[in-house]
């Protein structure tokens, strides 16, 4: 089958920091350097320092760098990120991105926040252009980095669709002989002659997803954007990405921190690290890659995430410690906890600024890969209400009895419900149940991802 | 291996290939024509959300030039006495405010659009052009309004007998197409630049308001001493001026050579500010 896209040694540089005082002078010496016929002075600069960040500061350190020049993203360790930036003001969020999708795929895009997941995607849309390499597509190309890009409050859901459906690169009788479809696929019908401010979020989120998935286009490009909606538009968007993929020989870009829709959308998955691309193979593959590389970084059962009393949302630290004795499992780094203690999720946070009702919570993974289950501390009655600013702290127990023995990922999220989300990252910390000790006795081994202690009678009769 | 990927490639079609540097002198007009339906769509939300949040409405665009002349007519007129070339003062001050707003809004609005729009630039492509154009001619029916309102009062005067207008004022577009075309051109220039060097925005703020000064908006060209007329000559926007009060109001010293001048320097200046602002548009995400 023929490429739609290809990515040719594509890189990209960002400047860190701000960019005020200092750049005039920049300019100048390149001008000059441009003179003599000399190579870009700040190249050299960029190049240089970044090996250096991979080699001195370890796991880590060059990703944050990035993600503070992506700006948005919630970054992990941070200590190094700042060492680093003080030492060199260029940074490689890409380098030498080299592959090719097939028209009709669907491939999915996963790495850490600040791997170079949204840069890639925004090189593809055409909102920044790559340093150096090339990008080739083939047929129009439609991107979704969010729902419901200009929306304009005063004009009504019908003016919106237009508007919304012009930005994204349609012609207005394109948009007219499809309206009737896109109101009925956002649910929104009732209210289409209302001013989009009178909508709710969650209807805002539907109707900017309904003129996107109707879009006419070769290759359409889905970055985070399921995340604000609920589970069943969920369901049905990634239901109308495979349809239009499938019947429609689209290919679909698809980044998400969620594995669980990754897993059920995507044949084929990239996994991205540190702006480099290190594997690109079927999906399953792809995510246990993903989860080997990521996961397998952090020490065990504790996750320190950033400090910063400004973003509005940043975790601190996140620990899964049984609640028996700690038991630390030297020989492959882990903590292990025993199948029939209980043990506690503990999610310490900040909010920076006044949050309407949010919520935060995870989902454990089974490393196999299902999503075995989610929970959020909304799902406490008293904790249902808006959010000052201030430092937070919440602990789920999860009884004992409950997971059987194996291997487990964390995915932190949080979120205000329909309407944004503020943190999300897959394989935070990964932890172990070990055997019972009665499996141990008997030599034996159950299926199932759950193995609670049902009670049992058994008696002569 | 790969040297078969190469020339395999040879073969293949791409319809678009994105690359650090583009063409230098590609304007990319063709690329705004494919979007026009997004231009009508973003004059249409500007219009409509400028006076949906107000209590007046499209009030607002008869007050401010009504005001503005009035106060204009006090100072300049009655204290500072300065010369009207004979015309009714109000009439002569509401023509320079009309056209002069039409002129700064472009400019203003333009010099800030990057800013402005970093959020919706930040999420989807589409040609960038196309907001500056959308501000240009929201902007021309506000101005369109405006001039309404000056036209009703030169009917009156023109009906006392105080002012005659003359085949002259057939020209209008011709000045409206000159204001537009430098008030995009200097505003796209300076959005450019103000994305790498923010303090430019401190000299547009004072630098619109002096370059009324250098304009015949509150006095006329006539009465210019010789040595700086020959200096404000130079300024493309004066015979726009003087050319509308000659033909509306039959006062105003306007040269072939003039126009001719403004025409081409704004047309020159467009094209190279559009360079300039393509160029820039590709990577000031980076730089926001």
């Amino acid at each position: 089958m023929s490429a739609a896209i290809r990515f040719e040694s594509v890189s990209k540089r960002y400047r860190l920091g701000e960019v005020g005082t200092g750049t005039l002078s920049h300019d100048l010496h390149r001008f000059v350097a441009r003179l003599l016929g000399r190579p870009d002075p700040f190249a050299l600069v960029g190049t240089i320092n970044d090996r250096e960040v991979a080699d001195g500061f370890g796991d880590g350190s060059s990703d944050d760098v990035q993600s503070d020049s992506a700006g948005g993203e919630t970054s992990g360790n941070v200590s190094g990120g700042r060492r680093a930036k003080r030492r060199n003001d260029y940074v490689w969020a890409l380098k030498d991105i080299d592959f090719e999708v097939p028209r009709g795929e669907i491939l999915g895009i996963i790495g850490r926040n600040g791997a170079g997941k949204s840069t890639l995607l925004k090189l593809l849309s055409k909102i920044t252009a790559p340093t150096s390499g090339r990008i080739k597509t083939k047929g129009r190309v439609a991107s979704l980095l969010e729902v419901g890009t200009g929306f304009q409050p005063e004009l009504t859901g019908r003016e919106n669709i237009y508007l919304n459906g012009a930005l994204l690169g349609m012609r207005r009788h394109e948009i007219r002989s499809r309206l009737d479809e896109i109101i009925e696929f956002s649910g929104c019908a009732k209210y289409i002659d209302t001013p989009v401010k009178r909508y709710s979020s969650g209807m805002t989120v539907r109707l900017g997803f309904a003129v996107a998935a109707h879009l006419d286009c070769e290759i359409l490009v889905v970055d985070e954007v399921l995340a604000v909606g609920d589970a069943e538009f969920q369901n049905r968007c990634i239901g109308r990405m495979r349809e239009v993929s499938a019947g429609g020989g689209k290919t679909v870009l698809f980044v998400s921190h969620n594995m669980g829709s990754v897993r059920s959308l995507c044949r084929q998955g990239v996994v991205l690290d540190r702006g480099e691309l290190v594997t690109m193979a079927p999906i399953s593959d792809a995510i246990r890659d993903y989860f080997e590389r990521n996961a397998g970084a952090e020490t065990g059962a504790h996750w320190h995430g950033t400090v910063d009393p400004t973003a509005a949302f940043a975790v601190e630290h996140v620990s899964v410690v049984g609640q028996g004795q700690p038991s630390y499992d030297a020989t492959d780094q882990s903590n292990v906890i025993s199948p029939d203690e209980a043990f506690q999720i503990t999610i310490r946070y900040t909010v920076g600024k006044p949050l309407p009702p949010m919520r935060v919570g995870f989902q454990i993974l089974s490393g196999e890969g299902p999503v075995v289950v989610e929970a959020y501390d909304s799902d406490a009655p008293d904790c249902r209400g808006p959010r000052l600013p201030g430092r937070y702290c919440s602990t789920c127990t999860i009884p004992g009895h409950l997971l059987s023995p194996g291997w487990y990922y964390l995915t932190l999220n949080a979120g205000i419900p329909h309407v944004e989300n503020l943190f999300n990252q897959a394989g935070v910390v990964k932890f172990r149940i070990h055997e019972s000790e009665l499996d141990r006795a008997q030599r034996t081994r159950r299926s199932g991802v759950l193995q609670p202690c049902f009670q049992w009678e058994t008696k002569p009769s | 291996m790969a040297i078969e990927t190469e020339s395999d490639l040879g073969s293949e079609d791409w319809d678009e290939i994105l690359e650090p540097n583009a063409a230098v002198f590609n304007l990319r007009l063709r690329e705004v024509w494919l979007y026009r339906d997004l231009l009508y769509l973003f004059t249409y939300r500007d219009i409509v959300s400028f006076y949906k949040q107000t209590i007046l409405g499209p009030l607002w665009f008869f007050i401010q030039p009504i005001f503005t002349t009035l106060v204009y007519v006090l100072v300049f007129g009655k204290i500072a006495k300065l010369s009207s070339d004979g015309i009714p003062q109000i009439l002569f001050y509401m023509s320079g405010v009309v056209l002069w707003n039409y002129f700064s809004e472009c400019f203003n609005k333009t010099a800030t659009v990057f800013r402005d729009n970093a959020a919706l630039f930040g999420k989807v492509y589409f040609p960038r052009l196309l907001i500056p154009l959308s501000i240009v001619t929201s902007n021309l029916i506000r101005f369109a309004i405006q001039f309404g309102l000056f036209l009703a009062l030169l009917v009156y005067f023109v009906a006392i007998g105080e002012v005659t207008p003359n085949a002259w004022a057939l020209l209008l577009p011709l000045s409206v197409f000159v204001m537009a075309t430098l008030g995009l051109a200097f505003g796209m220039l300076f959005s450019a630049l103000t994305t790498k060097y923010r303090d430019l925005i401190f000299l547009l703020q004072f630098g619109v308001q002096l370059l009324m000064y250098a304009t015949p908006v509150i006095y006329p060209m006539s009465q210019i001493p010789e040595g700086i007329s020959g200096v404000l000559a130079w300024n493309p926007l004066a015979p726009v001026f003087e050319l509308t009060r000659l033909g509306f109001l039959g006062s105003g010293t306007v040269s072939i050579v003039g126009l001719i001048y403004a025409a081409t320097f704004a047309v020159v200046a467009f094209l190279i500010s559009t360079v300039i602002f393509n160029r820039v548009e590709r990577t000031f995400m980076d730089s926001v």
